[in-house]
C-alpha cells in the first residue's frame, strides 16, 4: 500500500532531533502545509481560489486560546469550536457567492480576510488587540503533554500524513472527478448530476475546516496568538506556496509548502539587511515569485521536477459494474414530450412553438438549416436553459426549466456539438464522471476511504462502456490523446455509463470519417433495438435518413415539418427551406 | 446628532465615496476589458502622490525605476515598431523627472505619466502573456482566477515596494486650492467632487459616442469577433490599463492633500471600491459609481458611531451585495 508512505513523514523529527531549529520549521512546515492543501481542495481540484485561509485560521486559533485562557477548558473543546465557528463563516460566505461567477468567491474572501483581521486588532477587549492572547496550555494527548516542538512534530505531521491520505482519497473518487469536471466546464458537470453550486460550497467548507485545523495547531505550538499570522500577506503567502510547487498535485503543493517554509526564514532575515530597514519586504518576493509561477511555469513546480510521467492507476478496475437496470417499459410508449417551447434571445425568436414526442425504442432526428433553433431546443429540453413558454416531460414527468443536474438523474443524457471532455483526466476518468448519479459516497465517505468499493464498481462500469463503443483499449489515456472522432465516442460511452436511457446527441456525426460514421449508425441502431430512446441532431442527411425512424424538420425556430425520412424529404417546406425553391404551395 | 454634523458627514462621505467610484469605474473598465480585477489599482493611486512629493524634496522616487524597468522589459518583449512606444515614453519619463524637481507643477504632470506608464507596463508584462498563452472560451474562469491571483500578487508585491521606496510615514502634499467654500468643504474637496463627475461623464461620452471607446467595448464582448474587426485585443488593454492608471494618478493626487498619502493606504481605498464594483456586478458602470458614494456614506456615518471598526463594517456592505447578485444568478454558468 504505496499511499501509507506518507507515514514515514514522521521519522522526520527524529532526524532533526539535533537540530532544534529544525525541528520548530517542521511543524511550521506542517502547518503551512495544512493549509496550503486546503487550497489544493479549492483551487487545485474546484477551479476556485480564497484568500480568506489564514483568516479561517485566525478564527479558529482565537476561538481555542480564548476558551482555553478564559474558560479554563480543554484545548480539544476549542478545536471544536474553531472548527464549528471556521465552519459556520465558510458556510456564510460560501452561501453568498457560490452561484455567481468564479471571481466573486475570491474576490470576497480578500474583503473578509480584510475585515476579520482589523477586528481582530481593534476588538482589544476580545482579542488583546496587537499584543494578542498568551500563554495558551499545551496540547496533550492523556498524560502526554505535547509540550517541546520535537514532541508537536509528530502531531502536526501525523495530521498531515492523514490529510494527504485523505485527499487522495477525494481526488480519487466520483467528487474529486466532479470537482475538476466543475472547473472546466460546469455545465458538462451538470449534466452528468453534478449541482455545481452544491458541491462548490460543500468543497469551500472542507477548505476552510482545514484551515481551521492548521490555526489551531498553530495557536497551541506557539501558545500564543495575535493579529499578524492570520493577514492578508500570510493567506497569500500560502497561495503562494500551493502555486509554485503546483496547486494541481498533492506532492507539488508539499514541496512548495516546504520550500517557502525555508525561504521565508531566510528572506525575513536578509531583506531587512539588504535594505537596511525593518519591515514585511518578503511580500515583494512572494508577489514576484507568485508572477514568475504564473507566467513561466502556470502548472508549478512539480510537474517540471517528475516530468510528464502520468501518476495515474495503474491498472483497469476488475470489479462488477454498477447494477444496470435495462431500459424497460413498452416499446412505442412516450417517453419525452416537448409541448409548445418557446425561446426568445432578446429580439430574436429562437424556438416558438415547437412539439414533438420521443418514443421508446426509436430515433428521432430534428434537422434544419444553420440558425433553425435546434441547439436551443435541445439546451430547453436538457435544462441548460430556461423555456419562455412551453412544457416539456420525461416519462411523464413534467420537468419544465428544472436544471440539468435534476433532470439528469430521472434517465435523460446529452452530448454536446463540440465535445465537451476533460483533457487533464484519462478516458476512465472522463467516461466514469458520468456514473455520479448512479452512486451516493458524501464528502465523510470519501475523505475516510469508505467509498472504494463503490469506486471501483464505477470505474468498471466506465470501462464497460467504453469497451462498448471501442474505446477499451486506451481507457487509461490522457483524454487529450484521443482523435475529434474518438471523442465523439467517448461522449457517447459517457451516456452509457450514466445509465440514462433517452439519449440526446448534439451532432454526433460531426467530425468523423466515413467508416466512423458506419460504427456509429449501428452502435445507434443496436441501442434503440435494446430499448434506448434517441434524439439527435445532425447536418449529415446520409446519416440522419439512414438511420433516423422520424425526423422532425425546424426552419427559423418552427417546427415546419415532421415524419419518415421519405415523407420529409417529398415535403416542399422542407426542400424550400434547405434548398431556397420556390414553394410550391 | 445636528444639522452640522450631518453636513459635515454627508460632505465627507460623498467626497470619499465619488473617489472610490472612481476607483470602480476604472476596475469594472479594466474587467471588462482585459478580464483582469485591478487590485493593485490602490498602489498605483498612491504611487502617484508620493512620487510627487519625493520630486517636490528634490529626489527621485524609486518608483521612476520601477517603471523604467518594467519599461524595458516591456520593450523586450516587443518586436519592431513596437518597441518605439516604450522606449520613447521610458526616456521622456526620466528626463521629465530630471526636469520636475522642484517645479510642481512639472512634478504633478510627472507623477501622473508614471503611473499611467507604470499601469500599462504592467499589464503588458504580467498580464498579457498569460492572456495569450490561454485558450480563451472555454477555459475562460480558470483564466480569470489565474488573472486574479496575479493581480494579487502584484498587490502585495508592488506593496512592499511602496514600502521600500517610501518608507512607513505619512505624508500631506499641499493641495492645489486653498482654503475653504464652507465650513467642512475645502475648495480641493470641490475640485476632487468636480473632477469626479467631469471623469464620469468624460468616461460615458467616451465609450457611448466615440468610435475608439465603442472598439474597445466590442474588444472586451468577444477578442475574437474584435480581433476580426481590426482591433488588436492587446491594444485594447493597454488603453484600459493607460486610462485607469490615468484615473488612480488623478484621484490620488488630488486626495492626497485632504486624507494623506503613505504606501499601504491605497489598498482600502481600492478594496472599497470594489465593493462598489460588486454592487454593480462588475459589469454596470452606473451601479458601480452610485454604489460607491453609498459605500463612502455608510463609511462616514459607521465611523462616527464606531470609529475602531468602520473599516471592517464597510465590508458588511458587501452580504447584500452578494446576495442581491446571487438571486439574479443564473442556474448554470456555461
Amino acid at each position: 500500500m504505496r499511499r501509507y508512505l506518507w507515514f514515514a513523514l514522521l521519522l522526520l523529527p527524529f532526524l532533526l532531533s539535533p537540530f532544534p531549529f529544525y525541528v520548530t520549521l517542521l511543524n511550521f512546515f506542517a502547518i503551512a502545509a495544512l493549509v496550503a492543501l486546503s487550497l489544493y481542495v479549492l483551487t487545485g481540484l474546484g477551479g476556485m481560489t480564497s484568500f480568506a485561509q489564514a483568516a479561517f485560521m485566525g478564527v479558529a486559533a482565537y476561538a481555542t486560546a480564548l476558551l482555553t485562557t478564559r474558560a479554563g477548558v480543554s484545548p480539544w473543546a476549542g478545536l471544536a469550536l474553531g472548527l464549528g465557528l471556521t465552519l459556520a463563516f465558510a458556510l456564510v460566505l460560501g452561501l453568498l457567492t457560490v452561484r455567481l461567477k468564479g471571481h466573486f468567491l475570491p474576490l470576497s474572501t480578500i474583503a473578509w480576510q480584510v475585515a476579520l483581521y482589523i477586528l481582530a486588532g481593534n476588538l482589544v477587549g476580545l482579542t488583546g488587540g496587537h499584543t494578542g492572547l498568551t500563554d495558551l496550555p499545551a496540547l496533550s494527548l492523556g498524560s502526554f503533554s505535547l509540550d517541546s516542538p520535537f514532541r508537536y512534530a509528530f502531531l502536526s505531521l501525523f495530521l498531515l500524513a492523514l490529510l494527504v491520505l485523505a485527499l487522495h482519497n477525494l481526488r480519487e473518487s466520483r467528487l474529486g472527478r466532479a470537482l475538476l469536471a466543475l472547473r472546466g466546464d460546469a455545465l458538462t458537470a451538470a449534466s452528468f448530476g453534478v449541482d455545481p453550486a452544491a458541491l462548490r460550497l460543500k468543497a469551500f467548507l472542507l477548505a476552510g475546516g482545514i484551515a481551521g485545523l492548521a490555526g489551531f495547531l498553530y495557536a497551541h505550538f506557539l501558545r500564543f496568538v495575535n493579529p499578524t499570522p492570520f493577514s492578508l500577506e500570510a493567506s497569500i503567502k500560502y497561495l503562494v506556496m500551493a502555486v509554485a510547487g503546483g496547486v494541481g498535485t498533492i506532492p507539488g503543493v508539499l514541496l512548495g509548502s516546504a520550500l517557502f517554509t525555508g525561504l521565508e526564514d531566510w528572506l525575513k532575515d536578509l531583506l531587512p539587511l539588504l535594505l537596511g530597514r525593518q519591515g514585511n519586504y518578503e511580500t515583494i518576493a512572494y508577489g514576484l515569485v507568485l508572477a514568475g509561477i504564473l507566467l513561466f511555469a502556470p502548472q508549478g513546480l512539480w510537474p517540471l521536477l517528475a516530468g510528464k510521467r502520468a501518476f495515474g492507476r495503474p491498472a483497469l478496475p476488475e470489479a462488477k459494474p454498477l447494477p444496470q437496470r435495462p431500459p424497460s417499459g413498452r416499446r412505442g410508449e412516450v417517453v419525452l414530450e416537448a409541448r409548445g417551447l418557446r425561446k426568445a434571445f432578446g429580439g430574436l425568436l429562437a424556438v416558438n412553438g415547437v412539439s414533438f414526442a420521443l418514443r421508446r425504442g426509436e430515433i428521432l432526428a430534428l434537422i434544419g438549416p444553420n440558425g433553425a433553433g435546434k441547439s436551443t431546443t435541445f439546451n430547453l429540453v436538457t435544462g441548460a436553459l430556461p423555456p419562455d413558454g412551453g412544457q416539456v416531460f420525461l416519462f411523464g414527468q413534467e420537468v419544465t426549466g428544472l436544471p440539468p443536474y435534476r433532470v439528469h438523474p430521472l434517465g435523460l443524457g446529452r452530448t454536446f456539438q463540440h465535445p465537451h471532455i476533460f483533457p487533464e483526466m484519462t478516458v476512465l476518468e472522463n467516461a466514469a464522471l458520468a456514473t455520479y448519479a448512479r452512486t451516493r459516497a458524501g464528502f465523510l465517505q470519501v475523505l475516510f476511504g469508505l467509498h472504494r468499493k463503490e469506486e471501483a464498481r464505477a470505474l468498471a462500469t466506465a470501462l464497460e462502456a467504453l469497451r462498448r463503443v471501442g474505446l477499451g483499449e486506451l481507457a487509461l489515456e490522457r483524454a487529450d490523446r484521443l482523435t475529434a472522432g474518438q471523442q465523439r465516442l467517448l461522449e457517447l460511452a459517457r451516456l452509457l455509463a450514466s445509465g440514462a436511457e433517452v439519449l440526446l446527441l448534439d451532432e454526433p456525426g460531426a467530425g468523423l470519417r466515413a467508416g466512423e460514421k458506419r460504427e456509429l449508425a449501428k452502435l445507434l441502431l443496436a441501442l434503440a433495438r435494446e430499448g434506448y430512446s434517441v434524439l439527435l441532431v445532425d447536418h449529415d442527411m446520409d446519416l440522419v435518413m439512414g438511420l433516423a425512424d422520424r425526423v422532425v424538420v425546424m426552419n427559423y425556430g418552427e417546427k415546419i415539418a415532421e415524419g419518415t425520412p421519405e415523407e420529409v424529404q417529398k415535403n416542399p417546406l422542407v426542400r424550400a427551406a434547405y434548398l431556397g425553391e420556390v414553394e410550391a404551395a | 446628532m445636528d444639522a452640522t454634523i450631518l453636513g459635515l458627514l454627508l460632505l465627507d462621505g460623498v467626497q470619499n465615496g465619488v473617489i472610490y467610484g472612481l476607483l470602480a469605474l476604472a476596475m469594472v473598465l479594466v474587467f471588462a476589458v482585459t478580464r483582469v480585477i485591478l487590485v493593485p489599482i490602490g498602489e498605483l493611486m498612491m504611487f502617484a502622490p508620493l512620487s510627487f512629493v519625493w520630486l517636490q524634496g528634490g529626489k527621485l522616487p524609486g518608483t521612476l525605476w520601477l517603471a523604467l524597468a518594467l519599461g524595458a522589459l516591456w520593450a523586450l518583449l516587443e518586436r519592431g515598431r513596437g518597441r518605439g512606444l516604450p522606449l520613447v515614453g521610458g526616456a521622456g519619463l526620466l528626463l521629465l523627472f530630471l526636469l520636475a524637481r522642484g517645479s510642481p507643477a512639472l512634478a504633478y504632470l510627472a507623477a501622473l505619466l508614471l503611473v499611467v506608464y507604470l499601469g500599462v507596463a504592467t499589464y503588458r508584462v504580467f498580464f498579457q502573456p498569460m492572456r495569450a498563452a490561454s485558450p480563451e472560451g472555454e477555459h475562460r474562469g480558470a483564466t480569470v482566477l489565474a488573472l486574479l491571483i496575479m493581480a494579487v500578487g502584484l498587490h502585495v508585491a508592488y506593496q512592499g515596494l511602496g514600502l521600500v521606496f517610501f518608507g512607513p510615514e505619512q505624508f500631506r502634499p499641499d493641495p492645489l486650492l486653498q482654503g475653504e467654500v464652507v465650513v467642512g468643504l475645502t475648495w480641493q474637496g470641490a475640485l476632487v467632487l468636480a473632477f469626479a463627475l467631469l471623469s464620469a461623464a468624460a468616461l460615458y461620452l467616451f465609450f457611448r459616442r466615440s468610435l475608439f471607446g465603442k472598439a474597445l467595448l466590442a474588444a472586451a464582448e468577444n477578442r475574437l469577433g474584435a480581433r476580426l474587426c481590426g482591433i488588436r485585443p492587446e491594444e485594447a488593454g493597454m488603453v484600459a490599463f493607460a486610462i485607469a492608471g490615468l484615473m488612480a494618478a488623478l484621484s490620488g493626487l488630488l486626495l492626497a492633500p485632504l486624507i494623506n498619502a503613505a504606501y499601504f493606504m491605497g489598498f482600502m481605498l481600492g478594496l472599497k471600491a470594489f465593493v462598489a464594483a460588486i454592487l454593480g456586478g462588475l459589469v454596470s458602470y452606473p451601479v458601480a459609481f452610485f454604489g460607491a458614494v453609498l459605500v463612502g456614506l455608510f463609511e462616514s456615518f459607521t465611523s462616527f458611531y464606531a470609529s475602531a471598526y468602520k473599516e471592517a463594517l464597510v465590508f458588511l456592505l458587501l452580504v447584500p451585495a452578494l446576495f442581491y447578485q446571487s438571486l439574479r444568478a443564473k442556474g448554470v454558468e456555461e
